[in-house]
């Protein structure tokens, strides 16, 4: 059999290793577009940031294909499909045949504005054209207050640019914040040094001096990054007659209305442009393809959203958007702007639906696998969402509070009563109750402890003198 | 520690700085305590009866005979301890080549250090515990411990690290988790992400040692391309942790001056083990940790002779001298220093849990005989098997719970009755001198094997009693391996020499610190191993919800079959536990003190609940020392680690029932 995959994005080659993990002898052709071996998309920002080098995102290097039995062409447009005669057309005129086909053509950025100065953000080629156009000190215009623009924004800025966001809507990334979280992050933004322009919309740019924006004003520009939002690919499968609304329409094999293609990743109807559904959907048609598990199906990935963004830890998950008023949900929610600090916490029959979670990074980690795992979550609900921002228990003010079954010396098993029980036996001092006990002896941590109790014992119960003393 | 009468008294020692737990304290009642053995038994009628030493080497000798006629000469199986001294180790190995010439002989550290053992292998060329001085650890800034507690495994070795912000990595707030800087908490069986993910966040964040990289190891592209789709946010929807956390911990690592990153049986007993000890591995190369004065990379021990027993042949892939036995010339040199033709040793045969599920069964062994061992307890699933075969002898000082069900029991000797050395985790050969003589009946290990080869037509002095004796010849076995013991001898270590190996030579002084020129491989480079993130072997699903995970109690050691003799120890924890979150124990409706059955696929175990408010609420607790229906391994998961073919005993699929 042989299976051509369209795209060698995150999508595409997770397919072809999943293929080849699985061991089989699927005959197996990858065509991707860009002049790149696969690389890791999400770690674009990590670059722009400056954290990683644009040479450091490979997924695949040049043994990859040969090592792994895989006729690959990059820098290969397709330009057709032929699903009669069961081909693709190459934009040089060739055709490659096929058995199974699998569409992995990702996503476009839309851009509004084209022009010298501005580029998108979405491409290992855009990145690299980023960072060769920044320094410290150089005015940039991220168009969009999205994810990917507020990633790309705090990189910038991360590397001393100054950076402005512009953002048509009342809020940053208002699909997955509520107001108040929305609002709160604006001012983390604008704390680590990025410009917040919300409500407005860029009205014209002039190259090498910026953009005028829709309420007359203007903010400087060497570079605009456009990150505006992107639409399916889905123009290759439109062209072909498949069935296409906004992105390719797929049952839960992934396959389109066309029994021998399927497609996964951003250009299927609904993706999230997140990559974990992508590599779930990758997962299920090598699956599918090879054999290895005719049942296998796609039903959906819980979204969870994290920004990527130095010193702004921000999750989203699931239902976003529910308020304290709806009457079937309980919702928690802690509003702390001076600290830069929101938590709503959304529960149904004790399970958690969805969560925004910002500046509260413990709390994110415990509070996503309870929403992925669909287990009940703890009854004490503050405590999950403040997760180590909750003051702890007090500690016990003095050695007399403590329970008499407290152990002090762990290494021996030594409690405070068998303290107690010691000196009253005559070991009424340190080197006594450590002989009498082995307190301290082991790894000498509760030294201190100890000590206080002695302190503690000595004022409570002082020593009587021996008696031979008063014989004397 | 020092010993008179049965009264122990502490000694100022690198390891432990004179300090003792309780185990330590009550050693000493081990000597005089109720129930040791002091004759051979021997089962008749289904009654254990006594008889004279003569009498039950006769048998055994005969019964080994006769299984051998029978079923070829792996029809008998031996297996040994970690807790064993070297001589012993040594000698058990060439008793199962020479005397029995059988392949199938393996040893409980198969259960314990293998993991850590294949991968520093894999990674430096050489596997030694510490590849350095305990003490170096008191100059640290920083250590990551990868799934261990030694506030409760080891107590007093903790006090090396009281100058150190310490990062632990444990999905229970143990007792040492609670010492922490900062405590990282996977769901079971995600170590191997978690060092994915701060590996990423090392290299994300600029903290790669790229000099050291370029320099000292090699692989490490390989190896990124695999972190590098582990970025932090996505490791923290797998483990549960923070992503910022595991940014903190490496910067708290690669900020540090001194650091050190130390594995242990938490994070090695998985069926991905040994891929989780090289992911460790390469995030302690990534920050060029490893062969660097005052930092590294280390794995802490887990028995008595945990470092010596896994070096001198009683493992199936073994020669003494940490030599392999499929290395020509390995067989050439060891075969000579027994002095028989090296085709006459056999190749290698079985790891542990093979070789106990292949216990009578057709092709595989028919007879055992157990040395330093409480297989019942220890080994999951053997009890079927120990019943199949034909033939099971013991050789331990009490009535373990494995003795009780065997054919043959010999009384040996216990520690302070009987000389010999230990090599600790550090590498460092330790002379325990004999303290005190044994009881009336007790005879050495060594006496038994000697007892056995003689009746298998040995000559006498290839198998010696004195351990001394043993040892000069384990130094001439070992001469020119890995672990080279040539240049050790009694006399150098009674003066006081501090030897760590290898000491290829009388006047070398020894190698404290192994890497600071270069490491193992041939190339004196370390590789980074390119490992990827699988899960644990069993997920969770709705009929079995939990994890559960096993471990020590401070006052335990083991199957427990010497420490719930003890009863101080076993009135401080005289049964088995399983540690529940508070809203856990709730669904399930249990509460605290509750018996309670945890079940998996595989069985149940019977424990009393402790409601422990820090545990993760998908996470249960408990501890492996108790026998019975209180024993842990009636629930783990068998499946096993492809390279050290270590259990996966630290994750299974449970459910919590009232019982």
């Amino acid at each position: 059999m042989k299976a051509v995959v369209v795209g060698y994005g995150m999508a595409g080659a997770r397919f072809a290793e999943q293929v080849r993990a699985y061991d089989s002898d699927v005959e197996l052709t990858v065509l991707g577009a860009e002049p790149h071996y696969a690389y890791n998309r999400v770690l674009l920002s990590t670059v722009l940031a400056g954290g990683l080098t644009v040479d450091s995102v490979g997924l695949h290097d040049e043994y990859w294909a040969e090592k792994n039995q895989v006729e690959q062409r990059i820098d290969t447009a397709v330009v057709g499909i032929d699903r009669a005669a069961k081909v693709v057309r190459l934009a040089d005129e060739s055709v490659v045949d096929y058995d199974v086909l699998v569409l992995a053509t990702g996503s476009r950025a839309r851009m509004p504005l084209i022009g010298d100065d501005v580029t998108a953000f979405r491409s290992l080629d855009d990145c690299a054209r980023i960072v060769a156009r920044v320094r410290a000190g150089t005015p940039v215009v991220v168009l969009g207050g999205g994810v990917l623009g507020l990633e790309a924004a705090r990189g910038l800025a991360g590397r001393g640019c100054r950076v402005t966001v512009v953002h048509p809507k009342a809020r940053l990334m208002e699909r997955q914040l509520d107001a108040g979280s929305g609002e709160v992050l604006r001012r983390s933004m604008q704390r680590l040094g990025v410009e917040i322009r919300l409500g407005v919309s860029v009205e014209k740019h002039v190259p090498g001096r910026g953009v005028e924006l829709s309420d007359g004003s203007a903010v400087p520009a060497e570079l605009v990054v456009v990150s505006a939002g992107v639409r399916a690919e889905d123009r290759l499968a439109a062209a072909a007659g498949l069935a296409t609304d906004n992105g390719i329409l797929v049952d839960d094999r992934l396959r389109t209305d066309d029994p021998d293609i399927y497609a996964i990743g951003d250009c299927v109807k609904g993706s999230g442009g997140l990559v974990q559904p992508a590599w779930e959907q990758a997962a299920v048609v090598a699956a599918l393809v090879t054999g290895a598990d005719p049942r296998a199906r796609y039903t959906g990935t819980p979204m969870v959203l994290r920004l990527k963004a130095r010193d702004v830890d921000l999750a989203a998950l699931g239902e976003v958007h529910t308020t304290v008023d709806d009457d079937d949900a309980e919702v928690v929610q802690v509003h702390d702007p001076t600290r830069g600090r929101y938590a709503k916490l959304v529960l149904r029959a004790d399970r958690v639906v969805g969560a925004i979670l910002l500046g509260v990074p413990d709390a994110a980690a415990s509070i996503i696998q309870l929403y992925d795992s669909g287990a009940l979550a703890p009854s004490d609900r503050l405590a999950l969402l403040l997760g180590r921002a909750l003051p702890g228990a007090p500690t016990a003010a003095s050695p007399g509070d403590l329970p008499a079954s407290a152990i002090l010396c762990r290494c021996n098993t030594v409690s405070k009563g068998t303290l107690v029980a010691a000196w009253r036996d005559g070991a009424t001092d340190l080197t006594g109750l450590v002989n009498a006990t082995r307190a301290t002896t082991g790894c000498g941590g509760c030294k201190g402890a100890v000590a206080d109790i002695v302190a503690w014992l000595d004022a409570a119960e002082p020593a009587s003198p021996p008696a031979a003393a008063r014989c004397a | 520690m020092s010993l008179s009468g049965s009264t122990v008294a502490p000694r100022e020692f690198p390891t432990n700085r004179g300090g003792l737990c309780q185990k330590g304290w009550t050693a000493g009642s081990l000597l005089n305590m109720a129930g040791r053995l002091t004759s051979p038994l021997v089962r008749r009628d289904g009654q254990l009866v006594p008889v004279s030493w003569d009498d039950a080497l006769d048998l055994v000798a005969g019964r080994i005979a006769d299984l051998q006629a029978r079923h070829g000469r792996d029809g008998i199986a031996v297996f040994g301890g970690g807790g064993l001294t070297n001589e012993k180790a040594y000698l058990l190995g060439k008793f199962a080549r020479v005397a029995l010439r059988t392949s199938q002989v393996d040893y409980n550290g198969r259960f314990c250090m293998s993991s850590a053992a294949a991968a520093g292998m894999r990674a430096f060329g050489v596997d030694r515990g510490l590849p350095f001085p305990v003490t170096d650890l008191d100059g640290a800034d920083v250590v990551l411990l990868a799934g261990a507690n030694p506030a409760e495994t080891m107590p007093p070795f903790v006090g090396h690290l009281s100058g150190a912000d310490l990062i632990v990595v444990d999905p229970r707030r143990t007792a040492t988790a609670e010492r922490a800087a900062l405590h990282l908490a996977p769901r079971p069986g995600t170590d191997l992400a978690l060092a994915l993910g701060i590996l990423h966040a090392v290299v994300a964040d600029g903290l790669l040692r790229g000099d050291y990289v370029a320099e000292r190891t090699s692989g490490f592209d390989a190896a990124w391309r695999i972190a590098a789709a582990w970025w932090p946010e996505q490791v923290e929807r797998v483990t549960g942790v923070a992503a910022s956390d595991q940014r903190r911990a490496a910067s708290m690592l690669a900020g540090a001056g001194n650091a050190y990153v130390l594995t242990a049986r938490g994070s090695e007993q998985h069926a991905r083990g040994t891929d989780t000890v090289n992911a460790w591995i390469n995030l302690a190369l990534a920050l060029g940790l490893p062969g660097r004065l005052g930092s590294g990379f280390g794995c802490l021990t887990g028995q008595g002779n945990g470092q010596g027993g896994r070096e001198h042949g009683q493992k199936a892939d073994q020669l003494p001298g940490y030599r392999k036995i499929t290395d020509p010339a390995a067989r050439a040199h060891v075969a000579g220093v027994w002095g028989v033709p090296a085709d006459s040793l056999p190749g290698p045969g079985r790891s542990a849990y093979e070789l106990l599920d292949a216990l009578g069964t057709a092709g595989g062994p028919h007879g055992l005989l157990v040395f330093g061992s409480n297989l019942r307890v220890s080994a999951p699933r053997v009890a079927e098997r120990l019943s199949d075969v034909e033939l099971l002898v013991v050789a331990d000082f009490v009535l373990s719970e494995t003795a009780a069900r065997a054919d043959v029991v010999f009384p040996v000797t216990q520690w302070a009755e009987e000389g010999g050395t230990m090599t600790n985790l550090e590498g460092r050969i330790l002379l325990r001198q004999q303290a005190v003589d044994p009881p009336e009946g007790v005879r050495s290990d060594l006496e038994l094997l000697r007892g056995l080869a003689v009746r298998l037509g040995q000559p006498e002095d290839r198998f010696p009693v004195e351990p001394e004796v043993a040892f000069e010849e384990l130094r001439r076995a070992s001469a020119g391996g890995i672990a080279d013991y040539s240049g050790v001898s009694y006399a150098r270590l009674s003066a006081g020499e501090a030897l760590h190996w290898p000491v290829p030579g009388v006047d070398h002084p020894g190698t404290p610190r192994l890497f600071l020129d270069g490491f193992g491989h041939p190339d004196g480079r370390a590789r980074f191993v390119p490992v990827e993130h699988g899960g644990p072997a069993e997920p969770v699903d709705a009929e079995y919800p939990l994890y559960a995970t096993t471990g020590r109690v401070l006052q335990h050691y083991q199957s427990g079959a010497q420490t719930r003799r003890v009863p101080e120890l076993l009135e401080a924890v005289p049964e088995a536990f399983v540690e529940v979150h508070p809203d856990t124990a709730i669904e399930a409706g249990l509460a605290d003190d509750d018996w309670c059955l945890v079940e998996s696929r595989r069985g149940a175990v019977r424990a009393r609940v402790r409601i422990v408010a820090s545990m993760r609420t998908d996470t249960v607790f408990l501890p492996f020392h108790f026998p019975g229906d209180q024993r842990a391994n009636l629930i783990t998961n068998p499946a096993l680690d492809p390279i050290s073919r270590m259990p996966e005993f630290k994750v299974c699929a449970v459910r919590l029932v009232r019982g």
